[in-house]
């Protein structure tokens, strides 16, 4: 009796097994990108990758993070290819070998969104003034704080509005590999300053029920402002800035690096999202009527 | 894999130099999970108590209810205890979304049935002669109630170790209902998480060693509880 169901058992497991083996390594051309929460929450990837696989045939599995955990999936060879928004960490990557070259693929831009009444009175002012009278006002600022793209940026627009970024560095440092795990934030807003280390969404959520500000892409803010039954109840307060531009970049991954990753299809994804369709459908992308990104891609 | 081996080290030199910020993650965590664990043990060892020691029809009907909500998922509390607390929901205007609160009223959903239904099986497996003896003695059923409880602390003491480690190890409803604001409400777990989702494995490293070394301890001390029963 026992003897059967352990034989059961270990045919069940078997057939489970295979089933996976079939899955995952069946013959279809699948790639794995590793992109941000932006492009996924917007909706744009599901407007343009159904377009990809009907012209290639290459499937394309996404993994949205942050743009930080993006680039480390790139940099450990887990995916083949990385869609991302941080000019600097990306020259970074290409630099250091781990990456194929980048495409100027699009832009967005980022807003200041806060609640209506405005309380620091921020609306009209430039970026770097509309941080400022944040930090000198009584309002709360939500924070990414998940080493994203948009987290950089908000950290940039900081320094620009001449406030001080105290750094805190935690000792762990081993063998002269220093983890990456210190702690930026604006002195001035002490416990005004909430580091939710959460996607766009969340932190869009969490200053709406805080009745706070904080910096988002406009895209993602499109989507919960205009694509939910209850719209977000916060206001775009402060838009249009140079200092708020967001370009994105796709870098393939280096298969000098990663002999085993799928350099030849990721590659066509890139040339395929800067060709004259991909940057076509990425101008007709609308977000409840209105143009979230701009295609980037030089003829 | 020597990324493992790495952020091992790393991990050891920071517990090592008992970082400020590392502290308040897990001082905060002590405090939810102990104060859940603390709510959910008051509620749930007298229910237990009332279940079991009472004939009432429906009475395997509420056994099996509580049973299956055992397997109720944090994600499931989460959105329920949060469509009470938002801006918009019942009780918005308390504002307990995002606070350390708002976590103790999660992990407390999560665990009174764990409480209750262990009591219940630690109390059934006990001899009636127990409640027998002590009310032909003439004990009143509050008397009686406590001298079966003594004689079940084993198993009751089993129920409140298995749902404190359940809440100090649970991430789904401190995320939703904590939102994991530094400082404020962020745990073990859901920094865990975080610094997962950077890319950076030092501190969750750390972070896991430091919630099983604390287990250990508290574990230490809960034996030292259930250790008199043995005999």
């Amino acid at each position: 009796m026992i003897k059967k169901s352990v034989f059961i058992l270990v045919v069940e497991i078997l057939v489970l097994f295979s089933c996976l083996h079939n899955a995952v390594g069946g013959e279809k051309a699948i790639i794995r990108m590793s992109t941000t929460t932006s492009t996924e929450n917007s909706g744009l990837l599901d407007a343009l990758l159904p377009e990809f696989t009907k012209d290639t045939g290459i499937q394309v599995k996404v993994f949205a993070k942050g743009t930080g955990a993006a680039i480390r999936d790139g940099m450990d060879g887990n995916v083949d290819i990385i869609f991302v928004h941080d000019r600097a960490r990306e020259d970074k990557f290409i630099e250091e070998g781990y990456g194929a070259y980048r495409l100027a693929v699009m832009h967005n831009d980022f807003v200041v969104v806060g609640p209506k009444n405005d309380p620091a009175g921020i609306k009209g002012a430039n970026v770097a003034e509309a941080f400022k009278r944040i930090a000198n006002s009584n309002a709360l600022f939500i924070s990414r704080g998940d080493d994203s793209g948009t987290h950089s940026k908000e950290k940039e627009i900081w320094g620009i509005a001449g406030i001080t970024l105290a750094k805190k560095n935690i000792d762990a440092d081993y063998g002269g590999k220093t983890p990456d795990i210190g702690y930026e934030y604006p002195a001035v807003l002490a416990e005004r300053y909430v580091s939710i280390g959460q996607g766009m969404g969340k932190a869009l959520t969490f200053a709406e029920e805080k009745q706070a500000y904080t910096l988002a892409d406009r895209g993602t803010y499109l989507e919960y402002k205009y694509g939910r039954a209850q719209g977000l109840d916060l206001e775009i307060l402060c838009e249009g800035d140079d200092n708020l531009g967001n370009p994105y970049g796709i870098i393939p991954v280096n298969p000098e690096k990663y002999p085993d990753i799928r350099f030849e299809d990721a590659d066509r994804l890139a040339k395929w999202l800067v060709s004259e369709k991909g940057q076509k459908l990425i101008a007709d992308y609308k977000i409840h009527g209105r143009q979230a990104f701009f295609p980037d891609a030089k003829k | 894999m020597d990324f493992l081996f790495d952020s091992l080290k790393s991990a050891v030199l920071l517990l090592w130099s008992l970082d400020r910020d590392l502290l308040i993650i897990v001082s905060l965590s002590l405090k939810v999970s102990f104060f859940s664990t603390l709510i959910a043990g008051i509620a749930g060892i007298p229910l237990g108590l009332a279940i079991e020691l009472n004939d009432f029809r429906g009475k395997r009907l509420v056994i099996t209810v509580l049973n299956t909500l055992l397997s109720l998922p944090t994600v499931v509390i989460g959105l329920f205890v949060y469509s009470f607390i938002s801006r918009r929901g019942l009780l918005g205007a308390m504002g307990l979304l995002y606070t350390p609160k708002a976590i103790i009223i999660g992990q407390i959903i999560l665990i009174l049935p764990i409480i209750t239904t262990l009591t219940i099986t630690a109390l059934s497996r006990l001899d009636s002669r127990y409640r027998k003896t002590a009310m032909t003695l003439g004990a009143n059923s509050l008397q009686t109630a406590l001298v079966i409880v003594r004689e079940a602390r084993f198993g009751i003491v089993a129920a409140i170790i298995m749902a404190f480690g359940r809440v100090i190890a649970e991430v789904g409803i401190s995320m939703m209902l904590g939102g994991n604001a530094k400082g404020f409400t962020r745990t073990m777990t859901t920094a865990m998480a975080l610094e997962f989702d950077k890319g950076e494995f030092t501190m969750s490293v750390a972070l896991g060693i430091l919630l099983l070394l604390i287990s250990f301890s508290l574990n230490i001390v809960f034996n030292y509880f259930q250790g008199k029963t043995g005999d």
